[in-house]
């Protein structure tokens, strides 16, 4: 166990960090780079740069072209709120990150709902995993790494939660511990308590930030590229009047 | 939404449903002279796969939508019902995440780590000459690239990217269909889609022409290769054939703003399926307008009503051909303006009240032309009657006739009349809350398919373009006085005609009319009134007078010879003896 452990606290992090940072660079930098032969907005809405990234946002933010999807938002009411979850749980670990002494009053802030998303969240996970079961047509078009990265989000939620309510670390344990791989200085375990809940939260957490740039947990940052959404319809030789000649 | 579209999208599941549904190959003569460099026939199955990765390869890295639309779809299924094709055969492979994922799985097979680690677990599959044949040969051509799939995504991967991705990859090894490849080989030797040589293009603009005049009058003239003019006019080709109407619309707007207008013979043609086939062509054919708007030193090249003309224009012409030295519009935004200036003042709409219209917004007028505004505008300014239909169907949300993306072609019939069944279920709807009978359809292909697709789904609707309308309601100068001239001369016609008088064949007894003959002949020699014309005989050079004529020398039109013989003598100093050298009965 402790061998384990050490790699998973000690080691494991910064090739964690690597693949990920690398990766996710890689993929954008990629997606970045492809030229863009000729504008191919889809309407609505696109005329000028401000629009563009108006949509991008509202997709982003919103999910506004699924809520489009007419009169069946459940895929938008449940995609939409394991996003915002996803984000509060996200938001409220910066706790363990901030600040060497206090924790920054908005991160504190955050504690309360942070802690509900994180509860809240399995719902639409579960939703998300039956739907690929219930729907034919979607089961039809499911691959085993659908299923994968939603067990693992799962299996990362769960042993969370289990971890804080259960096993119950000190926070400044796990403070500890972050604050030293920050700056890079090995963590003493002896000096420590780890629950191994959180050793486990703390390794799931890991494999799921190494798995990403590679599935298509990507999306993330290709949403931002979309030509049909950040392109606009522009070009100087079109024109709307008739006065032209 | 109404109960029926609701229904619609109950689709079942039926696998392997599309797998019928397959295009002819193309022939070598055509395959030969594509812009775009492909064999001449499918190449052998041994060198099929390394010459297809080949060519993805080079998709993936020359286009960004392509790569990323090949790397971040999350298989949420957003798109499933959203496609025509899907929704009418209920094959998964025709919904735009399956189809799709046929190009998916052999690019993440080759070219991603995880496909390269982990195989069909993360859905990837090594690229093999059947799936080329089977599913990408089968199924790309099952797409419109009408792009509705793209609204509804969250983020945006637009299917039309894929498919023309997928399509030029097929290219590459082959398996290009017949139908696109004779299309485009005909527009690079005729100029024009349906491969109609010069002479007949010029006979068939004459013949408008004369239609036109009989119709109103009006000289109105349909130019054609003008060497300088200021508006370069581009109609889909079968607007001169089939879609008349919309021609004859078109030519009386310009005419009626007295513009310095013509069309070509070299590019007479606004398709382009060089969309639906290789960017290349696209680039090729597009090329054509170029040249020739620089040419006749066009100040405004005019897109006519063509759905997929217009996407090949307003996102890719410039992109590829610029910098333009003109300007472009589409005729509807061209009609829609004018309109707002009022510069066609004179309109009668109540010409247009036999129709209840509804629109059916073309694909890429909608989702990729920016023009969903300016054709109910037009249709509002010309026709009393308009009904939209639903809203869930209509504008970014439009449906796809189902014939279009290269798809109009015999074989494929079966699949056109399924894709077509969303926009039938649509129209059926307005058809049967407000009686609507005129299906507008401002696109080339929409003419040619969406009548079939009505009558398939049995909805008794005329289906048309939205120039029909405005050449109906649209009145130019002289149009109204020739109008009620004609009329009066055809009621003094029927009234002459009703007063010549008649002479008993039988017993030489003379009548002021007809009438008053047979009613002789029923009595006296008990001949029925319907076989009267036994008996009695019209005395016609009694009646001449009184039948019009026309002028020889000047084409001007009288209500009577003599009229005509006192014009000939004023006007041409001919003696009213010899009046007819000249004057001509119309009789």
């Amino acid at each position: 166990m402790g061998v384990l452990a050490n790699f998973v606290v000690n080691v494991l992090p910064y090739i964690t960090l690597l693949v990920f940072v690398v990766g996710v660079v890689y993929r954008v930098a990629v997606w970045w780079s492809r030229p863009s032969p000729a504008p191919i907005p889809v309407f609505p809405g696109q005329r000028s740069v401000g629009s563009a990234v108006a949509r991008v946002l509202a997709d982003v933010l919103l999910f506004r072209s699924l809520f489009r999807f007419g009169g069946n938002r459940i895929l938008w009411l449940g995609s939409w709120l394991f996003h915002i979850s996803f984000g509060l749980i996200l938001l409220r670990h910066l706790r363990y990150f901030l600040g060497a002494e206090r924790v920054p009053g908005w991160v504190n802030a955050l504690q309360g709902i942070g802690v509900a998303a994180a509860v809240v969240i399995s719902i639409p996970l579960l939703y998300l995993l039956l739907r690929r079961i219930v729907h034919a047509d979607i089961k039809w078009i499911s691959t085993p790494a659908d299923y994968f990265v939603l067990l693992l989000i799962l299996s990362v939620v769960l042993s969370g939660l289990y971890a804080k309510f259960f096993a119950k670390p000190f926070v400044v344990d796990v403070k500890y511990v972050i604050r030293s791989l920050m700056a890079f200085q090995p963590v003493d375990l002896s000096k420590v308590y780890l629950s191994t809940s959180f050793l486990v939260h703390f390794f799931l957490v890991q494999v799921l930030l190494m798995y990403i740039p590679f599935s298509k947990v990507m999306h993330f940052g290709g949403v931002f590229f979309s030509p049909t959404r950040t392109h606009y319809f522009g070009g100087e030789a079109h024109t709307k009047s008739s006065e032209e000649v | 939404m109404g109960e029926q579209l609701e229904k619609m999208y109950d689709v079942e599941l039926k696998p392997g449903a599309g797998e019928n549904y397959v295009c002819n190959l193309t022939k070598p003569e055509f395959a030969e002279v594509m812009a775009t460099d492909i064999p001449k026939e499918p190449l052998p199955d041994h060198e099929m796969v390394p010459v297809a990765l080949k060519k993805l390869d080079q998709m993936r890295k020359e286009r960004k939508s392509v790569q990323l639309y090949l790397d971040i779809c999350v298989r949420c299924g957003a798109c499933i019902k959203q496609c025509h094709y899907f929704i009418g055969t209920g094959d998964p492979k025709n919904t735009p995440v399956g189809r799709a994922e046929l190009l998916r799985k052999v690019y993440r097979a080759h070219f991603t780590i995880s496909g390269k680690l982990f195989g069909s677990l993360v859905g990837a599959q090594k690229l093999t000459p059947e799936i080329l044949k089977n599913e990408w040969y089968k199924y790309f051509y099952q797409c419109s690239e009408c792009r509705r799939c793209s609204v509804f995504c969250p983020y945006g991967i637009d299917q039309a990217e894929i498919t023309m991705a997928g399509r030029e990859v097929l290219n590459s090894v082959g398996l290009a269909p017949k139908y696109v490849t004779q299309v485009i080989s005909q527009v690079y030797k005729h100029g024009n889609n349906l491969g109609i040589p010069e002479p007949a293009f010029k006979y068939n603009c004459q013949f408008l022409e004369e239609e036109i005049k009989e119709s109103t009058g009006v000289d109105v003239k349909i130019p054609v290769d003008k060497e300088k003019a200021d508006i370069l006019y581009l109609p889909p080709s079968a607007d001169l054939f089939t879609n008349t109407d919309t021609m004859i619309g078109v030519a009386k707007v310009f005419h009626a703003i007295g513009a310095d207008w013509t069309m070509s013979t070299y590019a007479s043609e606004a398709a382009n399926f060089g969309l639906f086939f290789s960017y290349d062509d696209l680039k090729t054919i597009n090329l054509r307008v170029v040249e020739t708007a620089k040419k006749i030193g066009a100040k405004l090249v005019i897109f006519g009503e063509c759905g997929h003309a217009w996407r090949a224009a307003r996102q890719f012409m410039e992109a590829m051909n610029g910098p333009l030295p003109f300007k472009f519009m589409n005729i509807l935004e061209f009609t829609a303006d004018l309109l707002r200036k009022g510069k066609l003042k004179n309109i009668d709409k109540s010409r247009n009240d036999d129709v209840v219209v509804t629109l059916h917004d073309p694909c890429n007028y909608a989702r990729a032309g920016d023009l969903v505004e300016e054709t109910r505008y037009i249709i509002q300014q010309v026709c009393n009657n308009f009904h939209d239909m639903d809203p869930s169907v209509t504008k970014e949300r439009t449906f796809c006739c189902g014939g279009g993306g290269g798809l109009l072609t015999e074989e494929l019939m079966e699949l056109r009349m399924k894709g077509g069944l969303p926009r039938a279920t649509a129209v059926k709807e307005v058809v049967e809350a407000h009686g609507v009978n005129y299906l507008a359809a401002p696109c080339a292909i929409d003419k040619a398919q969406l009548p079939l697709v009505m009558q398939h789904y049995n909805i008794p609707v005329q289906v048309g373009g939205i120039h029909d309308l405005v050449g109906k309601a649209l009145i130019l100068e002289g149009q109204e006085e020739f109008e009620a001239k004609k009329k009066a001369e055809e009621e003094a016609a029927k009234a002459a005609a009703a007063a010549v008088p008649a002479v008993c064949g039988l017993c030489d007894a003379e009548f002021a009319s007809m009438d008053e003959c047979c009613e002789h002949a029923e009595k006296e020699h008990k001949i029925s009134k319907e076989q009267c014309d036994m008996a009695c005989e019209s005395k016609e050079g009694a009646g001449a007078a009184a039948v019009p004529a026309v002028c020889g020398l000047c084409d001007a039109e009288f209500a009577s010879m003599d009229e005509c013989c006192e014009h000939a003598e004023k006007e041409h100093k001919i003696s009213k003896e010899q009046c007819d050298m000249v004057c001509e009965s119309k009789q």
